[in-house]
């Protein structure tokens, strides 16, 4: 059966030791993370962990139910096969050389994204996007030399009902 | 009124029932032992914490209440670790009470000081590090109710030095516990139940597939009426032995990797199994693209995740197995079960022939002591009324062949993690729960050396645990692979260097009787077994005996060497 990427969103209780009891259970039973993130919601009790992994059907499924099974775990939601917003965060430090500079600047500019800190070699650019669209980024950006690169990994939300 | 850390421990455990400890005191926590000297509680000294553990297990299993043991922090915990990783993959009821150093040093790699919640995270339903008195009486009571609760397993506690030691004005707390994050299931879907029904009055060739579930929640009497009613033959896993009578004309043995013919071969074709408070481990069904491949597959279970997890299932239901089972023997009265006779006599009949071809045998003889003829005197002298907990390898699985469980609770046994040593320790457990019943340890020469200082443990309590130990000389089990699948080649399993059992039992003040011929067998049971001490009676048997019948690992479960 194919593997495919699904959209975790996870809500647990904002205490010490949770995060690595999910890192744990992924870890332990060989189940994948391409990508996790958490920070607390409105509600300071509860933390929101967005994970992004790749499984089979019947995988997925596992996998939600034993991540329910912690004590410390509130929901699962799956966000995938529903309609959804996705967002990750990229900053990217490229080579800028006098005659790059220009055409970075215009790169930028057509995914929206900033310069947020200039050196006489180097620009560092922030973008927000899906995953689709930092990639196409990246693809454009690599040709003229990427120094470096930190994600956030996905966040995702539900739609609201129109 | 202000209390002591300490102090409200002891008041929660009391509030909670318990009546036992088993534990090991050290540096961490003793200010709860100095507490509990003051308290009424039963304490049983270990010899090691491993022995705390497992005899927590066999306390909890044989009287069906939350075991409870108490150990130190560092290596008194990290001790504890397989008896905890044994409880929770049998899925039993215990409470760990683990010392810590005081919250100012942890993280400081202070004197004993391990992260045994972090270690212990994968192999507990859930733990607690109690960084503040205030929180102390919460967590013990969620504690009980998470480790009884829904499907049951082991809950630790790690109770910081200066956390015994604070003080605090404490009232029991009284509310009704929620967890707004666990709520198990115990009601079934009725719409799925309907459906059960519906294949039952169809089905053919159906078969029951019971499991540790059952004796959790207490359903061997539910169990047992909705057979008989339906008609349905009935096996069970290593863990759901008891669960089912032994004696029952619809009882077919124990499945799986050393099931009997009949149960292994009716999963081929059946046409429909229903499977209670199972989680279809690998020794259960060999290859699972050739198990039950014909039939359609109910699975209740108490715990979502065991459900299409190792097999695929027709009809899920999540629920309680003594709940859903008197719920589908309500819906029975209402179906139409008019052709029921009809129907099952050739499937029955069936079963009866596969019985007759393969029947559980061994070879007899009278020079040497064959260890299944050990378990069929004991069966017989005990009238199958003792409790019998194991050891792990060829004992465990002679013990679970040869002696015909009628009663739930009274097999106990590493069935999951299958950890050596498990058995003494967990006897001392279900002794010190039932002290009218006769306890019995099936041993091998080599598990019993893996926690023989809890001979000591046995003898100042006044248990008088019996340890029959069959004494092959060889890793029993080990051997038997290496001899079928290794040309023999038996690399270290030879055991040849052991102790004279009958001193080391009198070492320890206890009885120790040896058999070497079979006309001893029975002389040396009779005294054994019905001495007030505790014993340990030697069984010298032959070496090279294998379990049959067995399926090598991986294969279908219908391909069994005999």
């Amino acid at each position: 059966m194919n593997e495919e990427k699904h959209v975790l969103s996870i809500m647990v209780d904002n205490q010490p030791g949770v995060l690595s009891r999910i890192a744990g259970l992924f870890s332990g039973r060989g189940y994948n993370i391409e990508s996790l993130c958490v920070a607390e919601t409105m509600d300071s009790v509860v933390s929101r962990l967005t994970i992004v992994t790749k499984a089979n059907l019947p995988l997925i499924e596992q996998i939600k139910k034993q991540i329910n099974k912690l004590i410390n775990v509130i929901k699962v939601h799956e966000l995938t096969g529903s309609d959804y917003v996705e967002r990750e965060m990229a900053l990217i430090k490229v080579n800028a050389k006098p005659e790059h500079k220009a055409e970075i600047l215009r790169i930028v500019d057509i995914f929206r994204g900033k310069i947020v800190d200039v050196g006489t070699e180097h620009y560092t650019i922030e973008v927000t996007g899906t995953d689709g669209k930092l990639k196409a980024l990246l693809s454009l950006l690599k040709p003229i030399g990427i120094k470096e690169i930190a994600r956030t990994g996905a966040i995702a939300m539900f739609r609201e009902g129109k | 009124m202000k209390l002591t850390g300490a102090q409200i421990l002891m008041k929660m455990l009391k509030e909670e029932g318990v009546d036992t400890i088993f534990g090991y005191p050290g540096g961490a926590v003793i200010d709860i032992y100095d507490e509990l000297s003051r308290t009424d509680f039963r304490h049983i000294l270990v010899r090691h914490e491993q022995g705390a553990a497992h005899a927590a297990d066999g306390y909890a299993r044989a009287s069906g209440k939350v075991g409870v043991c108490l150990v130190t922090s560092g290596p008194g915990a990290t001790n504890a670790v397989t008896g905890i990783a044994s409880a929770y993959i049998d899925s039993i009821p215990i409470v760990i009470i683990t010392g810590q150093v005081p919250t100012h040093l942890i993280g400081n790699d202070a004197f004993q000081e391990v992260d045994i919640v972090g270690i212990t995270r994968p192999c507990t339903k859930h733990n607690y590090l109690v960084s503040k008195i205030e929180d102390l009486g919460r967590i013990i009571r969620e504690a009980f109710y998470i480790a009884r609760s829904g499907r049951p397993g082991p809950v630790l506690i790690d109770i910081p030095k200066d956390v015994a030691r604070g003080m605090l004005a404490f009232k029991v707390p009284k509310e009704e516990i929620r967890l707004k994050s666990y709520n198990p299931t115990y009601q079934p879907n009725m719409k799925q139940l309907q459906k059960v029904i519906k294949l039952i009055e169809k089905a053919e060739s159906p078969m029951i597939f019971a499991g540790g579930g059952i004796i959790l929640s207490g359903a061997a009497k539910e169990l047992t009426e909705f057979a008989r009613t339906t008609q349905i033959p009935v096996t069970a896993s290593l863990m759901g032995l008891g669960g089912f009578p032994g004696s029952d004309p619809l009882w077919m043995g124990m499945l799986g990797m050393h099931g009997t013919y009949r149960a292994n071969m009716a999963t081929s074709v059946c046409d429909l199994m229903i499977a209670i408070g199972v989680r279809f481990d690998d020794r259960v069904t060999g290859k699972t693209d050739a198990f039950a491949s014909q039939a359609k597959i109910v699975h209740v279970d108490i715990d979502p995740t065991s459900i299409r997890k190792n097999v695929p299932v027709s009809i899920p239901v999540v629920g309680d197995c003594k709940i859903t089972l008197n719920a589908l023997n309500e819906l029975l009265k209402e179906a139409d079960l008019s052709e029921l006779a009809e129907n099952r006599g050739k499937w029955l009949k069936q079963i009866q022939d596969w019985k007759r071809a393969a029947k559980l045998k061994y070879q007899h003889s009278d020079k040497v002591i064959k260890p299944q003829y050990v378990i069929e005197k004991l069966y017989e002298l005990t009238k199958g009324e003792a409790i019998i907990t194991t050891e792990v390898g060829q004992n465990q699985i002679w013990a679970a062949q040869y002696y015909h469980f009628d009663k739930p609770n009274h097999f106990i046994t590493s069935g999951g993690l299958g950890v050596m040593g498990f058995g003494l320790p967990a006897a001392i457990g279900a002794q010190a729960a039932c002290p009218d019943k006769l306890v019995v340890d099936v041993a091998g020469d080599g598990s019993i050396q893996m926690n023989i200082q809890e001979m000591a443990t046995a003898i100042q309590h006044r248990l008088p645990v019996k340890v029959v130990i069959l004494n092959n000389r060889y890793l029993g089990m080990v051997r038997q692979w290496q001899e079928l699948f290794y040309d023999k080649r038996y690399s270290h399993t030879s055991m040849e260097f052991a102790p004279d059992f009958v001193k080391l039992a009198e070492a320890y003040g206890a009885l120790g009787l040896r058999a070497t011929k079979p006309e001893e067998v029975e002389s040396v049971l009779r005294e054994g077994l019905f001495s007030d001490r505790t014993v340990i009676m030697d069984f010298k048997v032959e070496p090279e005996e294998s379990v049959y019948p067995m399926v090598p690992a991986g294969a279908p479960i219908t391909e069994m060497l005999l």
